[in-house]
């Protein structure tokens, strides 16, 4: 039975009408017209849906539209073509990945991992970015982007 | 991205020109090219012998470059762009490169075997230097100045020693045609060849081409403003998902329909064994597919082995086809009479793509003209295969709808690396829409992804060599049995060609593909033979094998060059030393010295064991390749854990050939994305399947190497030969990495891996056995 929900995505109130077990992912793209985060398993295994929800990032693709309280950020707002975020611009500058598909997952989860502690290691980035998958297979390039914004945020 | 319907109505005016080339009027829907750009294109032909085909110039002086191969993010357009800019002395930033839309862009074959820059790019070298001589002649008249006195300086040309005479590109063919013509070789595809009056430029004279301009599609992918694929919507449109069996190759017995009746507005679609969902809502969609009953008959369905067998099903089964690729000397002979013989014999399973997004399409198939949105490779072939796929009748039960008119048009989705499930979804896409009579957005889910996309092949790989009392080498025999390489073509062009084809009765047309090593060891008595064994399954099989990025490469030169250390440890030699002692070309003897010196290459004659101060096993590894005229070698260190039995590539060391380097910064990232991918194939996947079906259907059963698996270091050397223009760089990293690992394995640990994945199980039970 579709209900109604209010969700707060990117600053802004949305109100939808879904199935309560829609996942998030699906209000996102469609009913919001959100590009950042995108279909890639639909099992919580790649990232590439990943937004932020209240400071954490979390996997859209299996987020109950219904569990989706408190603020949600995407990639789409973070930053804008004058003005990207700084994690944006670093990986603008390195040239991160190849593809982009995959994106989401790896800035938004970026974007938490510094919002949370901004100086970190390199073991540390390795640790917490685990589970993001690229099959482009780009890490080097997305690990230099990530280490760039770290200096420059620092 | 919302289009309005009227926008992409494609105005078609069939003419014949001259002898009997097909000349297409076209607009350009808007998303693809705005303002000026979308007037020059429309006064375009698809012409391959006229210039205007190619390029066109805007009133404002800018370029567009129309582009029949892709670019999936390794940046070859923007390459495409350098050799545009450099060679009608236009800035760079002026080029914009339009690709992939087969009513605006001559079909030179999509992204193929490496040949993005190899080919194309020297046939845009040459149509780009036609522009510039036909614009300098109509300049020299206008300005009445002789070509000799001319010279042009960001698309403004003007008299030597008269600055004040001078006429822009704009000025002289903005918003018109260039109305020229330039030799066409007739052919289509990768095949396709220009050739102008005109001389191309110097590489001495370059100031464009070797310079690292950056990558224009990456800022909008990374602020999310550029639209992919999936973010298209059609007014109408529905969203589609596929249903899969649960055994490969079951027919279909009956499908319920009232399973599904409390989710709103879903459309069943089953044809033949084909049966798929369409609804508005795109979560009614899934769920529908999730939930609708379908009995499936498995009378004939599986397989005839499975995974935990596959090896000795392969050395057991019957050949389809062999052959002998090259035989020099007297092989047998040369084993018979050796001192002494060495034989290995190395395993690699089915792999999959596993694109990052499992395919998607959307399709829009009227009476008569169909537009599929696409991000295969090839969507010219796409195309092809889905105009085939609604004209021609399948028996009874597909009516026979007459000729289409077919446009394709690619959009950014996840990499694809060969022939992936992008050709598919496509046809997918197309039967759904048809059926239903609206435009359908079509999406796989992950277990399609992975189970059902098309694999790379299993082989077993024997290699065997003999050495006379001096230890050197008197015979050499690589001989691969193995699945071949294309059950599928791989270009999705005929209905054959997709699994939806097969589905709805089209037969499947397998080819006879194997590879063999590409290197020049000198060996007096050499030979490379194969044996390709039939698909285990011929119809709509999850196993069906397809091009796969560098397709048999990585195999082919885990056994060869593992091998080759296996003989330079039977003979007492450093690996280093006994490839340079034996390589004949000039070029592969540099990348190996260029790998070496860049690794501080340590020679040795024995595994060397060394212990890292955490206690782990480290050891480095070489290897190389020669492919289509590019050659690299590559130094891999890795670090063993004992314990664990994981295997880390800590850093890598690349002595790098690709010919002419047109953008160091864009070659650097397509290199480490190669060895990179090749080590997540090497490590970690591996296709299982039991008689049933593929069981490998998500990212935790099929893993891929992560971001704590990156090395700590990649460093290149490049060399760069001018003189040999651009040689391909999508793919030839890719082969020397496997075995690159398993001898940097060797080294650490003294024992050999012959069979991938080298999973942590299985090198904790090989340490464990040594």
């Amino acid at each position: 039975m579709d209900r109604k929900f209010t969700i707060n995505v990117d600053g802004r109130d949305h109100t939808i009408t879904a199935d309560p077990a829609m996942p998030l992912l699906y209000a996102l793209r469609n009913e919001l017209g959100k590009k950042g985060p995108r279909f890639g398993c639909g099992l919580a295994q790649c990232g590439t849906c990943t937004v932020i929800q209240d400071g954490v990032a979390i996997r859209s693709c299996v987020m109950p539209v219904a569990a989706a309280t408190g603020r949600i950020r995407t990639l789409d707002a973070l930053g804008t073509p004058d003005n990207p975020h700084p994690v944006q611009k670093a990986f603008i500058a390195e040239e991160a990945g190849q593809c982009e598909y995959c994106m989401s997952g790896w800035i938004m989860t970026t974007v938490a991992m510094l919002e949370e502690n901004p100086d970190r290691s390199d073991a540390e980035i390795r640790e917490y970015l685990k589970g993001l998958k690229c099959r482009c297979a780009t890490q080097m390039s997305i690990l230099r982007g990530v280490k760039r914004a770290v200096e420059e945020m620092k | 991205m919302n289009i309005r319907s009227d926008d992409f109505r494609i105005a078609r005016r069939d003419l014949l020109k001259g002898t009997a080339a097909l000349v297409v009027t076209v607009n350009l829907p808007p998303f693809l090219a705005a303002g000026a750009e979308a007037a020059a294109a429309a006064l375009r032909t698809l012409d391959p012998a006229e210039l205007d085909t190619w390029l066109a110039i805007s009133g404002d002086g800018r370029v567009t470059g129309f582009w029949g191969k892709m670019d999936m993010g390794q940046g070859v357009d923007t390459a495409i762009a350098q050799i545009i800019a450099e060679e009608m002395d236009v800035d760079v930033g002026k080029i914009t490169v339009v690709f992939g839309d087969s009513g605006t862009c001559a079909d030179q074959g999509g992204a193929s075997g490496s040949t993005g820059v190899r080919r194309s790019g020297v046939a845009f070298q040459a149509a780009a230097a036609e522009a510039r001589l036909v614009l300098l002649e109509k300049a020299s008249r206008e300005l009445g100045a002789p070509l000799e006195r001319l010279t042009v300086t960001d698309g403004t040309v003007s008299v030597l020693d008269d600055s004040a005479k001078s006429i822009s590109y704009a000025e002289l063919v903005g918003e018109q045609t260039f109305n020229a013509s330039i030799e066409w070789n007739g052919k289509y595809g990768n095949d396709l060849s220009l050739t102008g009056r005109a001389t191309p430029k110097d590489p001495a004279d370059y100031s464009v081409v070797g310079t690292s301009v950056p990558r224009k599609d990456i800022a909008g992918k990374i602020l999310a403003t550029t639209d992919f694929l999936h973010d298209l919507k059609l007014p109408g449109m529905l969203h589609g998902r596929m249903l899969r069996p649960k055994v490969a190759g079951a027919r279909v017995r009956s499908v319920d329909k009232e399973s599904i009746s409390d989710i709103p507005d879903v459309q069943v679609v089953v044809e033949n064994d084909f049966v798929g969902v369409v609804a508005p809502n795109e979560w009614n969609a899934v769920r529908a597919a999730k939930k609708l009953q379908v009995e499936w008959d498995e009378t004939d369905a599986g397989f005839p082995t499975t995974s935990d067998d596959l090896f000795s099903w392969i050395r057991n089964a019957e050949p389809g086809h062999s052959d002998v690729e090259h035989d020099e000397g007297d092989v047998d002979a040369g084993l018979e009479t050796a001192a002494r013989t060495i034989t290995a014999e190395f395993e690699w399973p089915f792999q999959s793509h596993a694109r990052m997004a499992p395919a998607a399409s959307v399709a829009d198939v009227r009476d008569g003209e169909a537009t599929v949105w696409t991000d295969s490779q090839k969507p010219w072939d796409s195309g092809k295969g889905a105009a085939l796929l609604l004209q021609e009748p399948v028996e009874d039960r597909r009516p026979r709808r007459g000729p289409f008119k077919m446009r394709s048009i690619w959009m950014p989705g996840p990499g694809s690396y060969g022939r992936s499930d992008a050709g598919d979804g496509a046809m997918d896409a197309v039967v759904l829409s048809d059926a239903v009579g609206k435009p359908v957005r079509l999406q796989w889910m992950r277990h399609e992804g992975h189970a059902w996309d098309p694999k790379g092949p299993a082989s077993v790989i024997t290699c065997r060599a003999g050495m006379n009392d001096a230890g050197k080498v008197v015979a050499y025999h690589y001989h691969i049995k193995g699945f071949s390489r294309a059950d599928q073509n791989s270009r999705e062009n005929a209905p054959g060609e997709v699994l939806a084809g097969h589905l709805l009765g089209h037969e499947s047309t397998p080819e006879w593909r194997m590879s063999r090593p590409a290197e020049s060891y000198q060996f007096p008595n050499k030979r490379y033979s194969w044996d390709a064994l039939a698909p285990l399954r011929r119809q709509a099989s999850p196993l069906r094998t397809a091009h796969f990025r560098d397709p048999y490469g990585p195999e082919v030169h885990f056994a060869a060059e593992s091998f080759i250390d296996e003989i330079a440890l039977a003979t007492e030699t450093d690996p280093l030393e006994f490839r340079l002692k034996h390589v004949a070309d000039e070029r592969d003897a540099a990348v190996l010295r260029a790998a070496a010196e860049l690794a501080d290459w340590q020679p040795r004659i024995r595994p060397r064991r060394e212990r890292h101060r955490n206690g782990n096993y480290v050891g480095t590894g070489i290897a190389y390749a020669q492919r289509n005229g590019s050659v690299n070698a590559v130094v891999a260190e890795v670090e063993v854990n004992s314990k664990t039995g994981r295997v880390w590539v800590r850093r890598m060391w690349v002595g790098s050939d690709h010919g002419l380097v047109v953008n160091p910064f864009t070659l650097e990232r397509t290199i480490e994305g190669n060895l990179m991918q090749a080590t997540s194939r090497t490590l970690f996947e591996e296709v299982k399947f039991d008689r049933k079906m593929v069981k490998t259907d998500d990212w935790n059963s099929y893993p891929i190497l992560e971001s704590v698996d990156a090395p700590l270091e990649i460093n290149i050397t490049h060399i760069n030969r001018p003189e040999l223009g651009p040689r391909g760089a999508g793919e030839p990293t890719t082969r020397v990495m496997p075995a690159a690992i398993a001898n940097a394995l060797f080294d650490a640990t003294g024992v050999r891996l012959r069979r991938v994945p080298f999973t942590p199980e299985r090198v904790k039970a090989a340490l464990h056995d040594s």
